[in-house]
This record gives structure tokens, C-alpha cells and sequence, in this order.
């Protein structure tokens, strides 16, 4: 899939892949601490503005606004930043996008580039094309850097490397940063901030002498031609601030309409994605400064399967995504899996809907049965995505596209997923939730979702009378 | 057809639902959330200390009079000797004293070996405890709040805005902005909190009251 990137990995399927990690009960120990520890602190932070609900209205009407006239906010992008000193460059899919950022690459003499942590320059495989061309990326987020470091692949959209503990990290450290540059120190220990002064270390020099820089792009308002990068560690202002060329790979719907419109999504995204606040660091550009900063700016507008999303009535929403990675945290199946088991740089509810999207839902047929339909995505998500809706929208178009029945599918994944017997007395509800989405969609009759698969070939409790949504955020804060 | 001329095609096909009259004003957005955080009469200055407090980060608030004193308390306290000073930062807050001043040009090598910089700020959003930098007089170029590892802050009352749409209304977007709420942070390994991955490890705020 070479002209996709890597936005889809194809193999093992989900149900596969999901019996593998289930495995791993280390990973799944990690998971759920990590996964328990983010959503607490993203509750209570959300819970102190009491106009949440309101906050997300605006922000998903936003992104509506955004995508029903994506066109228009687009060419007034492209004019906001040129007009600013800036460089706009548009690609059609995944290759052109590589061969733009190679070719800017090329052309500034340099064979050497440090990245800022980004889901879209993941997506279209950026640092293997580098790499055959010569040009050596480096990950500068701590996170990214292990994975990098590991060969591995990230599992998290917010913290990548969730799956490795201190003790692998320190090994890793100690066995691959001198393939890379400044190697780890001598005794090197195991405690988190010995570790991050080891990667501060390394990166160091990476930062003082680097040229060129990639980034991706939370947002980037039309009206002003602002790019905005949020992030915790100062890797991205070092990228964004100190080389002398920086081209930055975005998504063509991570266009805003206004400066102003960043008031909602500036209290969303931290709230959301770290539970907190304020994130530490968030740097805006607007085209480039005489005297700060990168001297050439070049903003790539990347197509790569969006525009067949937009096409999707029901699947659009998916769009409005802004990465924060709240779905992941509150979902048990991700919690079980892990994000490997999504065979996507997208892992998690979004995952499952944004994937086969963005791919073609013949070639992630699986990814649609990643869920239980419960709907704590939906409550979680900042921008309302009803990831619910759009997984069984998916689902019927998995059902058109294989014609066959999605039973067999369902059932893996149910048995592979559900294994805790706690879940167990909450199927047939469950599957009611989904099969009230379902029935919305309209075009099939009656479609079990996974849990109702699993209901019928088991011996079940009597439903219970409340929502499985409402079960399980109750079971949650009993935990 | 261009790659440009065949995104932009393709989004108008995708978009065939959207009736060709509908404008952005069109799609409504409800505005109903909040301008700020704060409740009526609330000390937004006491807040904001609080706030960034929270982040770990050292807050001391002062009276105009007394700023310099607090600066070189701050400094003596954090043992920085040699400070990068940024273009327009006013001559006469600099405590007496035995540091070494740095200004500017300076490259990323010489800001590297410096201990850290003093700098006056734009913006403060109390309810979230951030301080925004716009490379304005005192401020200095992104670089120098960055690569020293120690950032000492000055910061006006009156320039603390209530909440974040305030502080973006006050802002020019045209500027560079950086938005710093506490230190450089990660918590990438097991989730454990560790300060200065890359940015200034140790950040200090002084609240200039206004008399
Ligand atoms: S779908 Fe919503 S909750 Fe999930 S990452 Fe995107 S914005 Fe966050």
C-alpha cells in the first residue's frame, strides 16, 4: 500500500490481532492504569467549566461550518499565508505529499530533518520515504523517540509509547541512541526523569544544529493564516523556532474559519487530551518573522482519502476530529487491545471510524466491529463525533462491499474483546444500543452487533434495566 | 489539473449535498458557552497565581517599587548568574548586582551556555494559568525563552485577561505567540510527570501589582 502510506497496516485483522494483545497481560495492566489515570484527570477538568456542553456545541458546529465549505477556507488559507511569507503546497494523496516534503528537503542541501510528533506525517509513511531517499528523520518527541528508537509502532495517539515500561525504555535507550547520535549515558537507571534527561541529552545537539523541521498542524485559521502547535514538552517550539526551514504536513481539515474560533478548541483540546488546563506549550506562526524563527515556511495541504470521507454524509463527522484522544481512554475495548491491534496510526474509536474511511472500507472491513457501540466515545468526545452512529453506518457498507454477512466478524471480535464476565450481563442491552443505530441507518434490517452475536450462541443473564452506556460509566467510577 | 485544482474539485464533489446558495453563515454556531470562567468580583489576579501555581511553577507577587528586589531574590534563589536580556527590556528594573547581562544578537550556542532569561510577557489567562509571550519589547525572539533552562517571568496585573477568549482578543495573530502554562513537561514514560524535557525546566512568575 505504498501509495496510502501507512494509514492502514491491512494485516492481522482486527479480531486477530485483539486475541494477541489480550495475551499480554502486562500490556493490558499498563493500559488500564494509563488509560483509568488520563480519564480522572479529564473528568474533574471538565467538570470545572460547567458550560461543557455548550463548549462542544460550538466545536462541532465549528468543524461543521469548516467542512460544508472546506473549499472556500481552504484557497482563504492558502491566500492568509502566502500573503504572510509563507508557502502553500497542496497534495492529492500520500506519495505527492512525500515527494513535496523530500523534495523542499533536497533543495536546502540538508540530509538530516527532526520532527514534531505527527499523526498525519505518520500517515502517509513520511519517515520510511525519507529514509529512501536519504534523509534521516528524528523524532524529537520523548514518546516518538522510543518508538523510533524501538522500531515499533506507536499505540496511543496522545502518549505513543503507553505500552512500553521504564525498564524497556532504559534498555532501549542504552542499546540504540548511539546508532542515532549522543548515546545514552553510562549506568543509565530506570527512573522516568533520569530517562528524560538522557533524551534531553540526546536530542540536544539535534535541535542546535538541525536546518529543516516537519510538523504536523492542530489548526490553522483561515482568516489570519495562523498554524497553532499544542504540546507539552518544548520539542515542538525547538523544531518550530530554531531551523531555518520548516514544513509543516496538515490535513486539509485542520482548517478553522477564524482566529477567534481557536477560543473554543483552546479549552476542548487541553481539557480533553491531557486533563489538563492548559497544555504547556502552544506556539502559533503566521507565515514567517524577520528575525524569529524559521526563515522559509511551506504549509503542505494534504488530501489522502478526506475528501472521500467528506463525501460520506454520515462518515463526514469523523472529520471534525481533533486528535485529542479522549475516546481511546474511555473505550473497553481499547482498553483491553491496546492500539496496535487497530493496524492504523488511528487507533482507538476514532480509529475505527476514520481508518476504513480514509482507506476504503473494503480494505479495514474489520475495523467498523472494533466496538461494542456503548457510546462513552460519544459522551467523551469535545467535539460530539457520534462515533456510535458512524461505526454502524460503516458496518452496513462493510455488509455491501464484502456481501457477506458480518456475523462471523462480530463474533471474533466479541469473543476476543468481551472476556471479562463483568461485561457479560450487559450484552443484550448493548446490543440494543446498537441496534437502535443501526435501525437509523436504515438500509438493513436487522444487524447484530457484536455483543448480540455473542448473546445468542451463550446463555446470558436478563439484561439489565439500565443502558450499557449507563452501566458502564457507573462501573467506571466504582473502579 | 493541478493537485490543487483536484483537491479543490473533489471537495466540491463531495460536498453535492451542500445547496450551492448556503454560505458559512448558514451553518449556525451557538455561541451560548461562556466569555470567561471567572465569577463576578473574583481577584483574577489571585486566581492566575494559583493557577500557575499548580503547574509548578514559582509565583511571587510584588509592587513596582519593589521589582527588581524580587527579581534578584528569584535569580540569587535559582543561582542564574548569566542571563540573556531581550531587546526593550526597561534598563532600570535590573537589580544591582553581580550577574552578567547578555543581550541580544545572541545564536542558540551562546543562549545554550547561559543559565536563563528575564522577561517581561503579553498576556496572562487567569483561569488557566498561562502566560502568553508575543516577541514584543521585553519578550525577546522565541529562542530565548527556550533553550536557557531557567525563565523567570514578569508579569503586569493588568495584563492578565480573565479567560482565554479574552486573552485571544487581545492578542495579534500576525505575532509569533507562545503560550506557556508551567514548565516543560512529559509524561510519557508510565505517565510519570517529569519537568524540562526540552523547554526551561524551571519556570518563575512575578506579579507586578498595579498601585
Ligand atoms: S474522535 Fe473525538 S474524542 Fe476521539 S480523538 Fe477525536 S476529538 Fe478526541
Amino acid at each position: 500500500m505504498t501509495g496510502q502510506g501507512v494509514v492502514w497496516l491491512g494485516s492481522p485483522s482486527f479480531p486477530e490481532a485483539a486475541r494477541e494483545a489480550l495475551k499480554d497481560s502486562q500490556l493490558r495492566a499498563n493500559l488500564k492504569r494509563a488509560t483509568g489515570t488520563i480519564r480522572d484527570k479529564r473528568l474533574a477538568v471538565a467538570s470545572e467549566l460547567d458550560d461543557w456542553e455548550a463548549l462542544r456545541e460550538a466545536g462541532a458546529a465549528i468543524k461543521k461550518r469548516t467542512a460544508r465549505h472546506l473549499d472556500r477556507y481552504l484557497v482563504q488559507l492558502e491566500e492568509s499565508v502566502t500573503a504572510a511569507g509563507g508557502t502553500v503546497h497542496w497534495a492529492a494523496d500520500a506519495g505527492e505529499a512525500n515527494r513535496i516534503v523530500a523534495e523542499l528537503v533536497r533543495a536546502t542541501g540538508e540530509r538530516e530533518v527532526v520532527k514534531i510528533k505527527s499523526m498525519a506525517t505518520q500517515e502517509i509513511g513520511l519517515n520510511e520515504h525519507l529514509a529512501e531517499q536519504g534523509i534521516t528523520a528524528y523524532e524529537t518527541d520523548l514518546a516518538e523517540l522510543i518508538v523510533q528508537l524501538g522500531d515499533d509502532r506507536p499505540s496511543h495517539i496522545l502518549v505513543p509509547a503507553i505500552h512500553k515500561n521504564r525498564t524497556e525504555i532504559r534498555d532501549l535507550f542504552t542499546a540504540e541512541m548511539g546508532h542515532w547520535g549522543q548515546p545514552a549515558p553510562d549506568g543509565l537507571g530506570d527512573d522516568p526523569a533520569e530517562l528524560a534527561e538522557a533524551a534531553r541529552r540526546h536530542l540536544r545537539s539535534k535541535f542546535l544544529t538541525a536546518k529543516v523541521a516537519v510538523s504536523g498542524a492542530n489548526f490553522a485559521c483561515a482568516d489570519s493564516g495562523t498554524v497553532v502547535i499544542v504540546e507539552s514538552e518544548g520539542n515542538g517550539r525547538m523544531c518550530l523556532t530554531l531551523p531555518e526551514t520548516l514544513i509543516t504536513v496538515m490535513g486539509i481539515e485542520k482548517v478553522v474559519p477564524t482566529w477567534s474560533d481557536l477560543e473554543v478548541f483552546l479549552q476542548l483540546l487541553p481539557r480533553s487530551s491531557t486533563g489538563e488546563r492548559m497544555n504547556p506549550y502552544t506556539s502559533t506562526w503566521t507565515g514567517t518573522t524577520d528575525g524569529d524563527g524559521p526563515s522559509a515556511f511551506h504549509l503542505i495541504l494534504l488530501d489522502n482519502g478526506r475528501t472521500d470521507t467528506l463525501a460520506d454524509e454520515v462518515g463526514r463527522q469523523a472529520l471534525a476530529c481533533i486528535r485529542c484522544s479522549a475516546c481511546l481512554n474511555v473505550c473497553p475495548v481499547f482498553e483491553r487491545t491496546g492500539g496496535h491491534a487497530y493496524g492504523s496510526v488511528y487507533p482507538g474509536p476514532i480509529g475505527a471510524v476514520l481508518t476504513p474511511q480514509l482507506v476504503g472500507v473494503e480494505n479495514a472491513a474489520s475495523l467498523p466491529f472494533a466496538s461494542t457501540l456503548c457510546g462513552a466515545c460519544y459522551d467523551a468526545c469535545p467535539v460530539k463525533i457520534d462515533i456510535p452512529e458512524v461505526l454502524a453506518h460503516l458496518r452496513a457498507k462493510v455488509v455491501e462491499s464484502k456481501g457477506r454477512t458480518p456475523e462471523a466478524l462480530a463474533m471474533k471480535a466479541a469473543a476476543t474483546v468481551l472476556d471479562s464476565p463483568r461485561l457479560l450481563g450487559a450484552a443484550q442491552k448493548a446490543a440494543s444500543v446498537g441496534g437502535r443505530a443501526l435501525a437509523r441507518n436504515g438500509r438493513i434490517g436487522r444487524m447484530p452487533g457484536p455483543l448480540a452475536g455473542w448473546s445468542d450462541s451463550r446463555d446470558t443473564p436478563a439484561p439489565p434495566a439500565e443502558s450499557f452506556r449507563t452501566w458502564w460509566r457507573k462501573n467506571r467510577e466504582t473502579e | 489539473m493541478s493537485s490543487r485544482e483536484t483537491v479543490l474539485a473533489r471537495i466540491r464533489a463531495a460536498l453535492a449535498d451542500v445547496p450551492s446558495e448556503e454560505t458559512p453563515a448558514d451553518v449556525p454556531v451557538p455561541r451560548a458557552y461562556r466569555r470567561s470562567h471567572t465569577e463576578p468580583g473574583q481577584d483574577t489576579v489571585a486566581l492566575f497565581a494559583e493557577r500557575v501555581a499548580d503547574y509548578r511553577a514559582t509565583v511571587t507577587r510584588t509592587h513596582p517599587a519593589e521589582l527588581p528586589e524580587a527579581i534578584a531574590t528569584a535569580l540569587t534563589h535559582r543561582q542564574a548568574r548569566r542571563l540573556a536580556l531581550p531587546d526593550g527590556f526597561p534598563s532600570d528594573l535590573l537589580p544591582a548586582g553581580d550577574w552578567e547581562w547578555h543581550p541580544e544578537p545572541l545564536g542558540t550556542e551562546a543562549l545554550d551556555a547561559l543559565d536563563g532569561t528575564v522577561t517581561l510577557a503579553a498576556v496572562g489567562i487567569a483561569v488557566t494559568g498561562t502566560i502568553v509571550l508575543d516577541t514584543g519589547p521585553g519578550q525577546g525572539r522565541r529562542a530565548l525563552t527556550l533553550v536557557p533552562d531557567y525563565h523567570l517571568c514578569v508579569i503586569h496585573a493588568g495584563q492578565i485577561a480573565d479567560d482565554v477568549p479574552d486573552a485571544l482578543a487581545r492578542l495579534d495573530p500576525t505575532r509569533p505567540l507562545t503560550f506557556i502554562s508551567g514548565p516543560s513537561a512529559t509524561s510519557d514514560i508510565e505517565l510519570n510527570r517529569v519537568e524540562g524535557v526540552h523547554g526551561p525546566r524551571t519556570l518563575d512568575v512575578i506579579i507586578v501589582e498595579t498601585t
